[in-house]
């Protein structure tokens, strides 16, 4: 271990100075979203809105980020502008290696600049520099000229917002180092508010390590595991695209505005389309060897006479999902298209294809007309919806400016909520049944890594409302152990408890090696806490008739079954935040 | 006499893997600079990676440079390195024309010994160790890329 507490960096945008907080917790938290949850508690302000100046935007790694290979994700917590709640997103890229070379457990960022700004941090240096000519830039460029601004040869992540982060879009995503996103419930709205357009964290300390031999041979043979097993492979080849062809497969895959889960055409989009006509090459983040980011590449022909240009863009299988199958586009090439334009304009292109595919409904169906959508939407046509994507990220109307405060802020204005399909947030790409619905629904995250429930409904059980809450708790606590270490959950099939508890105690955390069971709880508890003094109240929570109308290979949506699971779900969820007796300290 | 090659950087994804590998196995750090082989873009993340890393000169610049004997020539290419004997004067990383010496905060000089433990941990096969001769000038790759 470097040290057995968290080093952290608490900056004030308004002054461009900071502090390092020296903090226990190690034992208690480990890192990752339980560092996170405990340092929203102690600078978060629960009663006073996301966009106060004072509401910190957290980023935290783990104990184990640098000493072993996909243990690189960065937490991202904040308050939420979708919400108005406690609020986690995760990232990756070079972000967590920065952060653990500049010696920083987490990064705590307060207060507002007085002008747009790039905070610049280190382990010897932190610097606030005024930036207000690259205000309104889009995200890409942005990126080129923070990497020209802040020259040298270092390692370095990049973080940075486009125009909708500006626009205080609660669709707005923190980009990492061009291929990585904090994707959801507008973190980069909380930049935005802060005038923060960039942050570069330099990754330039180095750290002795363990004496002997227990170390290196642990290392040797995790990497081991994560390269040469076929575990990794789904993630290695096609990448999470495959599931787009599975899903459509087994009718639960989301298309059109979730009015259908199975359509021959999806043939144009799956993963295997992508691979074959798209691919340029691979990327990995930073201490990965699995490398599972795929960029394919998109040409424009910018000229009658043969001139080109091209870009190259990222794909996974949510994005496909939310710019391809909800929209009804289902050219490869096409959905590689508004993937970078949402990429521009620095929107989680999974909340702004779903609210598009509202959108596009709602004036089919002349709840709305061409007078707020300006373009007239129409499924499957990827001009109209280029223009669409930049006018969400642009806020170019009083409509998209609310349609980006969350698909249900608009429909509750306009009407057409029956047809949102909003879970928490707007939908993952998942209709694989009740299981799913109330796990995204009632997710902390809002997000269909909270717990593996799509999974657990493609194992064709009978209704069993007891056995999926129990499977919800325990799968999501697992996680919650991951997401403290800031495991890839890639790698969950890796990172069992015994090895997780191995690695630590190879590094010297015995402590925490020991006691990562009660950890795990704990965080669980924590961050449930977290949430619920924020506002958040599970019993709340209502899913859309559009969830109800699904048909999946199991046939249709059981209604019954599902709203008893999210009435037991949301009262396990207060069980779990009321019970503090079993908090672990 | 065996040197590092880097000769399929094209498949290269940018993990880092074989640079923490070199400074946790070699250099006995936590890190991704203190190495003998360090992966940056070459122009931005757009525009694929390439390696800094030693590409066994003969006659080594660096070796020459050095004031103090730490670095001396290597059979075959590359140098040898005393770090008891180092300075820290830097001259070795000033003398590469290719920045494959890297310095820490301390001025502590980092450099490959073409030992080649980070072959095995790049995931794309990216790197090799490859036999040279002794007099390092039976290389026929290089001689045919030069004529």
């Amino acid at each position: 271990m470097i040290r057995d507490h968290f080093r952290v960096l608490v900056v004030d945008l308004a002054t461009g100075r900071g502090s390092i907080a020296n903090l226990d917790g190690r034992d208690t938290v480990a890192g990752g979203s339980g560092l996170a949850a405990m340092l929203f508690d102690k600078y978060g302000l629960p009663d006073r809105p996301w966009d106060d100046p004072e509401q910190p935007l957290i980023f935290a790694i783990g104990p184990l980020t640098g000493y072993f290979p996909l243990m690189n994700k960065t937490v991202c917590a904040f308050k939420s502008p979708y919400h108005d709640q406690y609020a986690e997103s995760h990232g990756g890229g070079r972000s967590a290696l920065s952060l653990r070379f500049a010696d920083l457990d987490a990064l705590v960022i307060r207060g507002k600049a007085p002008t747009p700004s790039c905070l610049s941090v280190g382990s010897r240096h932190l610097d606030l520099r005024d930036v207000h000519f690259l205000w309104g830039m889009d995200l890409l460029k942005t990126g080129k000229m923070l990497r020209r601004m802040y020259t040298g040869t270092g390692h370095r992540s990049i973080l940075r917002i486009g125009p909708a982060g500006e626009n205080l879009s609660a669709m707005a995503c923190i980009n990492v180092d061009t291929y990585r996103h904090f994707g959801r419930l507008g973190c980069g709205a909380v930049m935005g508010a802060k005038n923060l357009k960039g942050i570069v964290i330099v990754g330039d300390g180095s750290f002795p390590l363990p004496e002997g031999k227990d170390y290196p041979r642990l290392f040797a043979e995790v990497h081991r595991k994560m390269t040469d097993t076929d575990m990794m492979e789904k993630y290695h080849n096609f990448g999470t695209p495959i599931n787009m062809a599975v899903l459509n497969g087994i009718h639960a895959l989301p298309i059109r505005n979730l009015q259908k889960t199975s359509d021959p055409d999806i043939e144009g989009i799956t993963g295997e389309t992508f691979a074959r006509d798209t691919l340029l090459r691979n990327a990995a983040c930073a201490g990965c060897p699995v490398g599972c980011i795929h960029i394919g590449f998109v040409r424009e022909r910018f000229m009658e006479e043969n001139r080109y240009l091209y870009h190259q863009v990222s794909y996974d299988h949510e994005p496909i999902f939310a710019a391809g199958a909800m929209l009804q586009v289902t050219n490869a090439f096409s959905v590689l298209s508004l993937l970078d334009i949402a990429e521009r304009e620095g929107l989680d292109v999974m909340s702004a294809g779903v609210a598009l595919a509202w959108a596009t409904e709602a004036l089919e169906k002349g709840i709305i007309s061409t007078k707020e959508t300006i373009v007239p939407l129409k499924f499957g046509d990827e001009a109209v919806y280029r223009e669409a994507v930049h006018h969400l990220g642009a806020a170019s109307n009083d409509f998209y400016r609310l349609l980006g405060k969350g698909t249900m802020k608009a429909a509750e204005h306009y009407g057409g909520a029956d047809f949102a399909c909003v879970l928490g947030q707007e939908m993952g790409g998942y209709a694989t049944g009740e299981v799913f619905f109330v796990s995204q629904a009632l997710g902390l995250r809002h997000s269909h890594l909270d717990a593996g429930g799509y999974s657990y409904d493609q194992k064709d059980k009978e209704p069993d409302v007891n056995g999926a809450v129990q499977f919800l708790v325990q799968d999501e606590r697992a996680r919650v152990l991951l997401t403290s270490m800031v495991s890839c959950l890639f790698a969950r099939g890796v990172y069992a408890d015994q090895v997780i508890s191995d690695c630590l105690r190879s590094v010297a955390y015995t402590v925490l090696a020991d006691g990562i069971d009660t950890v795990s709880h704990y965080v669980q508890k924590l961050r449930w806490r977290t949430r619920l003094r924020t506002g958040f109240d599970p019993r709340a929570v209502s899913i859309p008739k559009r969830f109800l109308e699904v048909e999946t290979w199991r046939g249709r949506i059981d209604g019954t079954y599902l709203n008893s699971l999210k009435d037991a779900y949301a009262e396990a969820i207060l069980t779990l935040a009321r019970n503090e007796s079993e908090a672990g300290h | 006499m065996k040197v590092l090659t880097a000769p399929r950087m094209e498949r290269c994804i940018g993990c880092h893997s074989c640079s923490l590998a070199c400074a946790r196995l070699v250099h006995k750090f936590l890190s991704w600079d203190t190495a003998g082989i360090r992966i940056s873009s070459s122009g931005g993340l757009s525009t694929g990676f390439e390696a800094r890393t030693c590409l066994a000169c003969l006659p080594a610049p660096c070796a020459a440079a050095c004031p103090t004997g730490a670095y001396s020539q290597r059979k075959g290419g590359g140098v040898l390195v005393k770090k008891g004997l180092c300075i820290r004067c830097g001259e070795c990383a000033r003398a590469c024309p290719v920045d494959a010496v890297f310095l820490d905060l301390t001025g502590e000089p980092f450099v490959c010994i073409h030992c080649g433990r980070c072959v095995s941990f790049c995931p794309h096969d990216c790197l090799e160790l490859k036999e040279v001769g002794v007099e390092g000038a039976d290389d026929g790759d290089a001689q045919e890329s030069a004529s």
